[in-house]
């Protein structure tokens, strides 16, 4: 039988999904359900004096009204940030309570206040509106650069600095700074996103009165993660008596990782009015509330020689954590972002330091790459000027400072097991025809354009699990993941896994490999998560991990079907057990050729004995059944790799900045299923394309979000993009028997600097920051033209 | 949304008698549904015209085009009558905002809403329109009055958008990549007699540059604007452009229109 992994197979979600056939959070409604409406601050930063909601609960069709109040009585937990992260002076990090009502004081616009339950959603908005709170403003601090000099707005938070840390050896730095030839040094910013999912978070809450179980039904990466914080920090019920399902996800890029405010005061909220709660999230309240992305301020320098090797590198960055930091908000701008700002080369000294500021704004997490794209961003800036300002070649300066044996033992935390960097930059260079770049500029010119060529190299650690690793990092709990392989008596198989897909195609990559392990068609064979009352405990899907340890989990329990099955049919053959190959789904005995198939063996397991031959299957010591289940915890992270090349042409008149030509080889180890993979590489490039030329997260002075609708928030669309060229070279991971690495982060993470670097290259070296809109580019262009002519 | 009472009257006169200061006209939508949902706008009734046929449809006379207000975006962009007698008629409705936006918008709505970088605006000043009401005729440069305002009183409804067809005309547009409204949207368009050159998005209010318009009068060729100045004083500045970039844009799109006319 012809292996299914590494063929593209059509996606099996497909036909529900382009039916309209999906089923998403906000497609459910439970009889006698009332719909929630929040009222939100409107103010960044303000003492909450008073909250009246008489008149509101006077309103008609209104079930009841909730504020901060009630829900502290209650002693209702808050949001949590999972990872604690010291500072370099050996403090703890400094996290303020984040209740799930504000209570005393508001700390962004869009923070909820109360909530409001009606019969009718416009009766709940009418009855929202009379909620009659008074607020006292105070001055909020939004700039994160200017946070530390601003007043605390959290108490006991001094200078509004969650944490001050370093990783790297600050001395080793400075002696490998005085042996330089040349120092090369960025000011960046990394520019705040707004995540955008297309679904808009929702949840809908069903409590059972008599059997005391609520039933969340809520739009999360990782719906039994939710579960736990809901029940050990919220203490909204116990575990056994929440379920959480997650059903179909529009999106999530990290920005569904947290159990945010909305879901925790719904599901305790049902308990307290005894009725069903619908809540879904307009467009606006997804702006001001999902978490953000990025937002670092960053000064960082790369000593060099003048020969282009590098000698060490030193990164001091502002973190923008937002008003509370969340699940990855701490570790998003230190382990995650850290240890890779250091990129695909041999440094041998280096630092990171990083402050992590909180503001007036949205809380900042986890978005796709998770602090892997700031840090190449910041790598890749510097190489790129370290290239011109030495007069080198941007791909050969990089050549230059690639590892070359593997395992790669990184400067600052990783070791990296395998990886090709050479392949991948040459055989970038060979699909975008780098060699043919100066006679398509010299073109572009003399149409009066400027055209400009990008590289980037990358590498990151992902597919986030290793236990020991992240526990070591500061994470509040072991990454592993769970799967569980039911084979039902008449031979269809489900398999359990706690990573949930909201995009990533789950339902056909990892029916891929438990085929390939079992020998049925894939067509048996269905992936169930999402619902924590199916399946074993497992920790969702986030960090590039779901194929890398979930997936590996499945193929564990594979595994142990097949080696219980082989018992199984050693005895049904009459044969000794290592006499059994298990081959396309078939126990055959090596002598005899005698065999039983997969499903005859199942059959068995749970249907033991026939009329006429009362003789069990089943061996002494197995029991009946054939249910397997198995949690992996991988020895690394996985570090998928690759080189990037862009190609962009500028309008010098508009500013206009178009995207020519876009290549990306990237190793993401033994591909599974290479459309579905390439699919995500197209998403995540474009996202970065984005970041690097359209989004621009505005708040102003007093932190009012002034993008918060379509209307003014530029989201790239398909015009805006060339057709991607996409290449790949293999190194097997050796951390997981698959050989597979992530992918899902990999496109958002390479392209913003590949794009920046095209765009500045075609701006002569003049640095602008992202996103590099039209008008910021027709700016630079003017000021080159007033230093040509100078020149001239 | 707060309730509200809906009409879809048939005729003119039905739309006008229910029509009051707390009423508003739906035509696409495009405008008023999401002010409404927004919380933005609120009516005690919302009068559609969609049903009032005699408000929609194209025709072509000698000297002119009459657009009904109902007419949708996408049918001025395809239509044929429109692309042979003012081609540039056609491209602008064309571009503006996106397919979904085209099936629904109407050239009434939009110049009814007369939003600083809505496009029609400037098609009707370059191409010295006369918007007919069911009470009167107005000429374009009378009926844009402000942001957002216009000379309709309350009640009044446009009918019919008449276009003088000119000997050439182009639109060029810089579109707000978000949005893709006009961030500089200019119209240029030659007559008999004179040239218009009509700029939108770049101020409060759609207007004429006297100055550009003037040269291309006495010589209508890239050359007669080339190197004058367009002063970004009384401009628009916001996050999405600066008074100094639309001055530029102001400049090199009209030289770009005249190119392609
Ligand atoms: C995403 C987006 C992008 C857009 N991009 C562009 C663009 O690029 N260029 C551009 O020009 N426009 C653009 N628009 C505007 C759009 O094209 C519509 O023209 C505009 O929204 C209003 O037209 P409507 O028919 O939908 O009017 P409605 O929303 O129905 O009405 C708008 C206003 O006009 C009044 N009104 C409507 N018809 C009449 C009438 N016959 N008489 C009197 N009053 C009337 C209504 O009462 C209301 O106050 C965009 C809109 C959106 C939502």
């Amino acid at each position: 039988m012809a292996s299914l992994v590494g063929s593209r197979v059509e996606r099996k979600e497909d036909t529900r999904f382009l039916q309209g056939k999906g089923r998403y959070t906000a497609d459910i409604n439970i009889a006698n359900q009332t719909y929630a409406v929040f009222v939100r601050s409107p103010h960044a930063r303000a003492k909450i004096k008073s909250v009246d909601t008489s008149k509101a609960l006077k309103s008609s069709g209104v079930v009841g009204v909730l504020t901060g109040k009630e829900i502290a009585e209650d002693k209702i937990g808050g949001l949590i940030a999972g990872w604690a992260i010291r500072s370099e002076d050996g403090s703890e990090m400094k996290v303020p309570a984040n209740p799930p009502l504000a209570k005393d004081l508001a700390n962004f616009v869009g923070e909820p206040i109360a909530v409001v339950f009606a019969e009718t959603l416009d009766e709940a908005k009418e009855g929202a509106e009379k909620v009659k709170v008074d607020y006292k403003v105070l001055k909020a601090v939004v700039d994160p650069a200017e946070a530390m000099k601003s007043d605390a707005i959290h108490d006991g938070v001094d200078k509004n600095l969650c944490y001050d840390w370093l990783l790297g050896d600050r001395k080793a730095v400075d002696e490998a700074f005085s042996k330089a030839d040349k120092i090369i040094k960025v000011d960046l910013i990394n520019n705040r996103l707004v995540p955008n999912a297309m679904e808009p978070r929702a949840c809908v809450v069903d409590y059972n009165t008599a059997s005391e179980e609520i039933t969340l039904y809520t739009t999360s990466q990782n719906p039994h993660l939710s579960r736990l914080v809901m029940s050990a920090f919220g203490g909204v019920a116990p575990e056994n008596k929440l379920r959480v399902v997650a059903p179909d996800v529009g999106g999530g890029f990290g920005s569904k990782i947290n159990v945010y405010n909305e879901e925790i005061v719904c599901s305790w909220a049902s308990k307290k009015i005894e009725r069903p709660i619908k809540w879904v999230a307009e467009r606006t309240e997804s702006f001001l509330t999902d978490t953000h992305g990025r937002d670092h301020v960053t000064h960082a320098e790369l000593a060099v020689t003048n020969d282009g090797k590098f000698l060490g590198f030193k990164n001091e960055t502002i973190a923008n954590l937002g008003a509370y930091a969340r699940v990855f908000g701490t570790v998003t701008p230190t382990y995650l972002f850290g240890p890779c700002a250091t990129g695909v080369y041999v440094i041998p000294a280096a630092y990171s330091n990083v402050k992590a500021v909180y503001t007036n704004t949205a809380p900042v997490d986890a978005y796709r790459g998770a602090g892997r794209p700031e840090a190449t961003y910041t790598i890749e800036r510097l190489v790129e000027k370290a290239a011109m300002e030495l007069g080198m070649d941007k791909t050969e300066i990089r050549m230059k400072n690639f590892p070359t044996q593997f395992p790669f033992k990184q400067t600052l935390v990783h070791t990296v097991d395998s990886g090709d960097y050479v392949a991948g930059l040459e055989k970038a260079k060979q699909m975008a025809d780098y060699a043919g770049f100066e006679a398509r500029r010299k073109k572009s010119e003399a149409n009066g354009k400027l055209r400009g060529i990008g590289v980037s190299s990358y590498f990151e650690a992902c597919g986030i699990a290793p236990s020991a690793a992240v526990m070591s990092l500061g994470c509040g709990v072991g990454l592993w993941e769970s799967a569980e392989v039911r084979f039902n008596p008449t031979g269809q198989i489900s398999v359990f896994t706690g990573a949930h897909s909201h995009g990533q195609s789950h339902d056909t990559t990892f029916a891929q490999i438990a085929a390939d392990e079992l020998g049925v068609p894939m067509e048996n064979i269905d992936v169930v998560h999402g619902d924590t009352d199916k399946g074993t405990f497992g920790m969702g899907t986030y960090g590039s991990r779901s194929l890398t340890v979930g997936g590996i989990a499945i193929v564990n329990a594979c595994k142990k079907i097949v080696a219980k099955g082989k018992r199984v049919a050693a005895k049904m053959l009459e044969v000794n057990e290592d006499e059994i190959e298990f081959k396309d789904g078939e126990f055959v005995a090596l002598k005899s050729n005698k065999k039983k198939t997969i499903g005859e063996v199942a059959f068995a397991c749970y249907l033991p004995g026939q009329r006429d031959e009362m003789k069990s299957p089943i061996p002494e010591g197995d029991e009946p059944g054939l249910i397997e289940s198995s949690f992996f915890d991988p020895a690394n992270f996985s570090f998928p790799a690759g080189s990037h090349i862009c190609e962009v042409e500028i309008d010098p008149d508009t500013g206009n900045v178009k995207v020519e030509k876009y290549t990306a080889v990237d190793d993401f180890g033994r591909i599974v299923n290479p459309m579905i993979v390439e699919g995500q590489v197209h998403g995540g490039i474009a996202q970065g394309i984005g970041q690097a030329l359209h989004e621009n997260t505005q708040y102003d002075e007093t932190g009012q979000l002034m993008t918060a609708s379509y209307m003014d928030y530029t989201m790239p669309r398909a015009d805006n993009f060339p057709e991607f060229n996409l290449g790949f070279t293999c190194t097997h991971a050796t951390s997981n028997p698959l050989g597979v690495k992530g992918c899902g982060e990999a496109g958002a993470i390479a392209s913003p600097p590949t794009v920046m670097n095209a765009v500045i290259d075609a701006l002569g070296g003049q640095e602008i920051s992202m996103p590099a809109t039209a008008e910021k580019v027709w700016k630079a262009c003017k000021s080159m033209k007033k230093s040509n002519a100078k020149a001239a | 949304m707060k309730s509200f009472n809906y009409h879809a009257p048939k005729d003119v006169k039905d739309a006008s008698k229910l029509a009051s200061s707390s009423s508003a006209f739906l035509a696409g939508g495009m405008t008023t549904i999401p002010s409404m949902k927004l919380g933005l706008a609120s009516y005690k009734d919302v009068i559609d015209i969609k049903n009032i046929k005699k408000l929609s449809g194209i025709k072509v006379s000698g000297k002119t085009v009459t657009i009904g207000a109902t007419t949708k975006h996408v049918e001025v962009a395809t239509s044929k009558d429109v692309k042979k007698a003012i081609p540039a008629l056609a491209k602008l409705a064309g571009n503006i905002g996106d397919a979904q936006v085209r099936n629904r918008g109407t050239i009434g709505g939009s110049i009814s809403n007369n939003d600083p970088s809505a496009c029609y605006p400037s098609a009707c000043m370059a191409l010295n329109a006369v918007i007919h009401t069911n009470k009167r005729k107005i000429d374009a440069e009378k009926f844009f009055t402000g942001m957002f305002e216009t000379a309709l009183k309350s009640g009044e409804l446009v009918e019919a958008v008449e276009f003088q067809i000119p000997e050439k005309a182009d639109y060029q547009k810089h579109p707000n990549p978000a949005s893709r409204y006009a961030i500089i949207g200019v119209f240029v368009a030659k007559h008999k007699k004179d040239v218009n050159v009509a700029v939108t998005g770049a101020k409060s209010c759609v207007y004429i540059d006297k100055d550009l318009s003037k040269k291309l009068s006495s010589s209508f060729s890239v050359s007669a604007i080339e190197g004058s100045e367009v002063k970004s004083s009384g401009m628009n500045s916001d996050m999405h452009a600066s008074a100094e970039y639309r001055a530029n844009l102001v400049s090199l799109y009209a030289k770009k229109a005249v190119e392609a006319c």
